[in-house]
């Protein structure tokens, strides 16, 4: 880890951002919009610095992304 | 609401038959979504892990989850993304605390002193030693012992904030929210300090 990524991890994205909470209740909302080639970013202010600063929502962000990819869509 | 997520939440609610086998259809979802994360993180599980219990087990939290939650399903996504995240939630959560079960997690809000990633030596250049040192100054004078604890486990040693919750007694809500504010005293500091945080360049004094 070079002095960039530890001041990167160390102060975290420099604009507001959602909790944990917040992004968690907004996070399939937001995966579909990005899946279906929208702007997440204006539809979810807050969402995008919250997974540049929270690594475990951006995992979990992640894993929805590339489930929902690799799934078919479910009914009814 | 959809006519899918009234489906949904109607099936799950109806009582009898119809309850059940939604419910049923549930979780079998559910336990996909959870082997699905499990799967991703085997990398991080030493081999005697159950990878099919650990699964099991977040799909059956992650109904339980769900159905305590459906009333505030709003439809502003199909209802099964919003049920698949409960589930590499819970997966994602258990497969954390088990690869770090065992280790040990320094709870020293003074470890950080012995961490040598905050270099300010010859290889760093004379911005990004200054840079590092005010960051160093910053964690020292300006943040409580927990904020130190918090920022300095997550952020450098990796220490995943589930786990760390975990050992701390708290939730990833609250100690994220610890880290937020440890975060922004130091860019204030640095702020204060001349430092174009984004650039790490310390702008001229007037």
């Amino acid at each position: 880890m070079n002095n960039r990524d530890v001041t990167r991890r160390l102060l975290g994205p420099a604009g507001p951002e959602l909790t944990c909470d917040a992004c968690f209740e907004q996070l399939d909302r937001y995966v579909e919009i990005e899946l279906d080639g929208g702007d997440p970013h204006s539809a979810v202010p807050g969402m995008a610095a919250h997974l540049e600063g929270c690594p475990a929502c951006a995992e979990e962000h992640e894993s929805l992304l590339e489930l929902l990819r690799s799934a078919p869509t479910e009914g009814p | 609401m959809s006519d899918q997520a009234f489906d949904w939440v109607s099936a799950l609610s109806a009582g009898g038959r119809e309850q059940d086998d939604a419910t049923r259809r549930l979780h079998e979802l559910l336990l996909r979504a959870a082997r699905f994360e499990v799967n991703r993180r085997r990398s991080s599980l030493d081999g005697s892990v159950d990878v099919d219990q650990l699964s099991s087990d977040a799909a059956h939290d992650a109904l339980l989850a769900v159905l305590a939650k459906l009333h505030t399903y709003r439809g502003d996504s199909r209802f099964t993304t919003w049920a698949y995240k409960f589930a590499l939630l819970e997966a994602a959560v258990k497969v954390r605390r088990r690869a770090w079960r065992g280790r040990e997690v320094s709870l020293d809000a003074d470890a950080w002193t012995r961490i040598p990633n905050l270099d300010t030596g010859p290889a760093a250049s004379a911005e990004s030693s200054e840079l590092m040192l005010a960051l160093r100054r910053g964690i020292q004078e300006a943040l409580t012992p927990h904020q130190r604890l918090v920022l300095v486990q997550v952020t450098l040693e990796g220490v995943p904030i589930d786990v760390l919750a975990e050992r701390l007694g708290s939730t990833r809500g609250a100690l994220y929210k610890t880290l937020h504010d440890a975060r922004r005293k130091l860019r204030l500091r640095l702020a204060e300090q001349g430092f174009d945080i984004d650039s790490g360049r310390k702008e001229a004094a007037a």
